[in-house]
């Protein structure tokens, strides 16, 4: 992906460089050529149709171009590919806090095995920042009460920055750490290393239980509330007539503010959590609920195969 | 005072009245430009303080001159002085003041005392502004993004805000007056496509003024009241939405940008014809285009937003709504460069400005192209490239338009010549200072320094290095004109009616002109820019002689 | 020759920068318009807010609205309704250089803004006793309790009753500038300042008044009638 990136970069810097030499050439060429000389008058010339259309037109032909191409490397970033791994990132102040599926937690850096699709799951406790990696060429906000997401797919191992480029007070350019991509037989050793609670979806699963979850989102038909399985990614019919997805951000909100989308046919009794769960219980719970569905279409592709662009 | 003596017998708009009461109270829109020129020149040296201080800090990697807090209090005040109390005034409020109703042949704007209320208004926001840095400053960066602003700032928001919004209807004033000025006050004979460019850049420029400002005044005082009384409007926590302030910030706050530099284009839109004895090329495309950039830039503003969180689509939308607001712009460049061909050019000052003008806004202006270019804003944005772009389209732009601007006209101002050489020599030292300045963070951005950032890897060193030492080569060039224009008011040759020789009906008075402006009121018969029937001056002042063939 | 700081008056009502007293009537009346405009704007930061909340918060934006008195806002409606019609007689009365009446047109206009402002006034009063006045005192449990078969949620109902304030809030303010203005405007009807050829302040103070009177036109239905359908 940074490959694209740059790949459009040169191009407008050939461009613009080309633009700027031609507009200085012809301002200092008409300067010397046009300098005030006894007995010389300027020519009154006032206008040309024909040129305005010309420089009106093929600008705007160019723009498109650079547009287009821009827009599809950005369709591209804002669309993880199915089966990517998820890291779920929360950004607090002045830190970030990450943790992978399998439950290893980890701060201000991240350990990613060479050649995976990797798609960070993104929200923050506080206010706004944004999870900027330079060499992967991938920014993305991190919102208070919202999640948003980002992907990335690493080809070199090494140390990359890792900023937050959106400023949060005191200490965000302290916010930084670094992603380090490893080889597969380099990463095992790491993950051994660590000490790991359980996977992400297995503590989701004890939170459920412990503040009383199955009581109403029983897993047959008779639940005061709607039956979990398998809704991931699917859509739900709601009581006003609309139609949403079932993502992360509707399972945060439905835990956070349950009034707000009631699923049809159910009364709006489920009690708020807000204040009861923290944002890492939050991301177990979406992570155990997203566990009762089927993974999605499109195995993941083991590591090693098929890099795709080179980066930095 | 030397103006009388050396002028002796005759009265004019400076000398008519003496005393405090006399310029506190005046509605003459002379005398307010001036007020105004006092104002925001003390608001410019006080954004370039906060300036000079952060490329220190920027010298080492670490965090050595001054505390985080500082430093994040320094960044945020630079840009709220600079943007609010001296560029968004700046070229309206002193060249247009004093020009507007001269150019279109009237004895003053429309509404004289609310001209004064305008200025009143900014003094008044300027107090609040200081006295909030003074006591302890604010923090939230100029674009007081929530819920940092509202919930977890620890400074004087909302004194800053309440600043701001005073100083918003200080802008929106002046836009209603020129309006309504060029509307109905213009001399008989005086049709629109007889205005001098100036005049359509100002109106453009009010247009924005009056629309989207009040945008502004209403999202700070709802940012206001949130942090004042613990409401959630913009606080997710209190189901309110970060990213609806966003959308109403930048709705002005994007159009604002083009309120900064829509008037100095219509500087240049004057020095260059005159300083190549013709008539501008495409003055039809150029008067649209400023009309085209006012509306379109009001379409655009979620190109500031492209990583906040908005859907992928809009992202889409506002992309190319941003390519089509950049096609005007190109259009004037390439009117200008036009216009210099088959001309007879001088290079006194005012016209080194113009020329530098075009070269940095050009590079500026193609910056903008890879902001508005998704894939690569997505790297680009909120790091050091923004930074370069918008500094060089508004430094290298807007202010070097505004010096342009200020020794094209300080003769009629003033009724002296600034000193040429010294003039010529602080052009080229801005041009110089300011690239060596700005050009390095282009590079910095790209390679990945984040924006804001008080301390910062040590790879970034070499460049911020260079950047500095441009800051301190720009900070003398700006110092220079202010001492010499200060001189030549005592010392400075006294100037005619029209030292240059330019056209346009400010200069068929005398400088500095009477209060009235003209003794009677011209019927104009004639194109603008009708430089094939105005002689050249038979001595260049105090400079560049003719050279022979 | 001595300059007057302030404006020169040469004829009656005539500013020195204008050339004649049609060339000011027309000046004069652009700048109110546009005024009006940037007040069309300011009053429309607003409303996007307004409409952006209440389409998330549909539930909550309806109970806060069925929490305001609607008679009072109906009455209130109406006030200002007839203070625009008195406010349109007195510049028919101003043109026809009838000073009595005019008199008489713009002080009850002023009665009736300033029995809006009161009315708006008591409305207030019951919200700060029924704690929803945003801040900390804030409690929306009596809605909750009220509207049992509606799913509640204090946060964004907090959301409607500051955007009421703020909106009500400017709106009264923008009332009392006006009331100010027309008691200026009346002060100087009853010194018989106007006259069929000068009465322009007299059309923009009008001009002026019809905006608060509009803006209250699109607020009533927004904030009062969000959802008025009798509940199940």
């Amino acid at each position: 992906m940074a490959g694209n990136v740059d790949a459009l970069y040169i191009f407008l810097v050939l461009l613009a460089g080309f633009m700027c030499v031609a507009i200085f050439t012809m301002i200092v060429v008409f300067a010397m050529r046009y300098r005030q000389r006894r007995g010389q008058q300027a020519e009154p010339i006032e206008g040309s149709v024909a040129l305005e259309v010309t420089w009106s037109v093929a600008p705007l032909a160019i723009f498109m171009v650079i547009f287009l191409w821009g827009a599809i490397i950005y369709f591209q970033e804002r669309t993880p590919p199915r089966g990517a791994d998820e890291v779920y990132v929360v950004a607090k102040q002045w830190m970030w806090k990450l943790e992978h599926e399998q439950g290893q937690r980890e701060i201000n850096e991240l350990h990613i095995p060479v050649g995976r699709d990797v798609k960070l799951i993104m929200t923050s406790q506080d206010v706004i920042h944004s999870f900027y990696v330079p060499a992967f060429r991938i920014k993305q906000d991190v919102l208070p009460g919202r999640y948003t997401t980002a992907w990335f797919h690493a080809t070199k191992p090494g140390v990359y920055h890792l900023f937050c480029a959106e400023y949060c007070g005191t200490a965000h350019s302290g916010m930084i750490g670094q992603i380090v991509i490893l080889e597969p037989a380099q990463y095992q050793a790491w993950l051994s290393g660590g000490l790991t609670s359980g996977s992400l979806a297995a503590n989701g699963e004890t939170i459920f239980q412990q503040l009383g979850c199955p009581t109403c989102h029983r897993f047959d038909t008779q639940g005061r509330g709607p039956n979990l399985t398998g809704i991931f990614g699917k859509p739900v019919q709601l009581e006003d007539g609309r139609t949403v997805i079932a993502d992360e951000n509707y399972i945060r909100e439905s835990i956070l503010s349950p009034a707000a989308k009631i699923v049809s046919g159910f009364k709006p009794i489920m009690p708020t959590f807000q204040g009861l769960v923290s944002e890492e219980q939050l991301t177990a719970l979406v992570a155990y609920v997203k566990s009762l569905s089927p993974a999605p279409s499109g195995a993941k592709p083991a590591p090693g195969t098929k890099p795709q662009e080179s980066k930095e | 005072m030397a103006t009388a003596a050396l002028t002796a017998e005759r009265e004019h708009y400076l000398n008519t009245d003496y005393g405090i009461r006399s310029w506190l109270l005046t509605t003459d829109h002379k005398r307010i430009a001036l007020l105004y020129l006092v104002t925001i020149t003390l608001f410019f040296f006080i954004g370039g303080f906060f300036a000079l201080l952060i490329r220190l800090e920027l010298l080492t990697p670490a965090g050595d001159l001054v505390q985080a807090d500082t430093y994040n209090k320094l960044f945020t005040m630079h840009g709220q002085v600079m943007i609010f109390f001296f560029l968004i005034p700046s070229i309206p409020a002193v060249l247009g003041n004093f020009l507007v109703p001269m150019m279109v042949g009237a004895k003053d704007l429309a509404f004289p005392r609310i001209n004064l209320l305008s200025w009143y208004l900014l003094v008044i926001a300027g107090i609040i502004m200081l006295h909030c840095i003074i006591t302890g400053g604010v923090d939230s960066g100029w674009t007081f993004y929530t819920p940092f602003s509202t919930a977890f700032s620890n400074t004087k928001v909302i004194e800053a805000g309440i600043a701001i919004f005073i100083a918003g209807f200080s802008s929106i004033l002046t836009g209603l007056n020129f309006v309504v000025t060029i509307h109905r006050m213009r001399a008989p004979g005086m049709t629109w496509s007889r205005l001098p460019l100036f005049i359509w850049a100002h109106y453009a420029t009010s247009i924005i003024q009056l629309l989207g400002t009040p945008v502004l005044a209403v999202t700070l005082l709802l940012v206001v009241f949130e942090r004042a009384f613990n409401l959630g409007i913009f606080d997710p926590t209190r189901g309110g939405d970060p990213l609806l302030f966003q959308h109403l910030f930048w709705f002005y706050s994007h159009p604002a940008v083009y309120i900064m530099i829509l008037p100095s284009m219509g500087v240049v839109a004057e020095i260059i014809p005159c300083f190549s004895r013709k008539r501008i090329f495409g003055y039809s495309a150029v008067a649209m285009s400023s009309i085209a950039i006012a509306v379109f830039g009001f379409l655009v503003w979620a190109h500031h937003m492209f990583v906040a969180g908005i859907s992928l689509y809009s992202a889409m939308i506002f992309s190319i709504l941003s390519y089509l607001v950049a096609v005007p712009s190109a259009i004037k460049v390439f009117n200008w460069t036009a216009t210099m061909y088959k001309g007879s050019i001088r290079f006194n000052t005012p016209m080194l400005y113009a020329m530098g003008f075009i070269g940095l806004f050009t590079m500026g202006g193609l910056t903008g192209l890879f902001l508005a270019a998704l894939g690569i804003d997505v790297h680009v944005t909120d790091t050091y490239f923004v930074v370069a772009h918008f500094h060089y389209i508004m430094v290298g732009g807007a202010v070097m338009g505004y010096l342009g601007g200020m020794h094209f006209w300080w003769p009629k101002i003033s009724g002296r010549m600034y000193p040429e050489w010294l003039g010529r020599f602080a052009a080229l030292t801005v041009f110089l200072g300011f690239n060596l300045t700005f050009f390095p963070q282009f590079i910095l951005g790209y390679l990945g320094m984040p924006r804001r950032y008080w301390q910062y890897p040590p790879e970034f060193q070499v460049l911020n290095v260079m950047s500095t030492a441009g800051s301190t080569i720009l900070a003398v060039g700006y110092v220079l004109p202010m001492v010499y224009f200060l001189w030549s008011m005592r010392y400075g040759k006294i100037a005619d009616a029209n030292p240059w020789g330019a056209a346009g009906l400010e200069w068929k008075t005398a400088s500095p002109p009477p209060t009235s402006n003209f003794e009677e009121i011209p019927e104009v018969t004639w194109e603008a820019y009708n430089y094939h029937e105005i002689p050249a001056p038979e001595e260049v002042p105090v400079g560049l002689q003719p050279t022979r063939n | 020759m001595a300059y007057s700081p302030l404006a020169i008056e040469h004829k009656e009502g005539l500013q020195h920068q204008f050339v004649d007293a049609e060339q000011q009537r027309n000046a004069v009346s652009l700048g109110m318009w546009l005024f009006l405009a940037t007040e069309i704007m300011f009053f429309g930061g607003m409303f996007c807010a307004y409409l952006v909340y209440r389409y998330w918060y549909y539930n909550e934006f309806a109970a806060g609205s069925r929490s305001i008195d609607i008679y009072l806002g109906t009455i209130n409606t109406a006030v200002l309704i007839c203070s625009s019609l008195t406010v349109a007689l007195g510049v028919k009365a101003a043109q026809l250089g009838k000073r009595k009446l005019l008199v008489t047109l713009l002080l009850i206009t002023l009665l009736f803004g300033l029995a809006f402002l009161a009315i708006k006034g008591v409305e207030w009063y019951d919200k700060y006793k029924e704690h929803h006045i945003p801040g900390p005192s804030f409690s929306a449990q009596d809605l909750i309790e009220k509207y049992p078969q509606i799913p509640i949620d204090p946060r964004p109902t907090q959301i409607y009753f500051s955007l009421y304030f703020a909106m009500t809030g400017l709106h009264a303010l923008h009332m009392i500038v006006g009331v100010g203005i027309f008691s200026f405007i009346l002060f100087q009807a009853w010194k018989g300042r106007f006259t069929p050829e000068y009465h322009t302040p007299v059309e923009i103070s009008g001009l002026y008044w019809h905006f608060v009177d509009i803006i209250w036109i699109y607020l009533f239905p927004l904030l009062y009638l969000i959802d008025r359908k009798p509940l199940k």
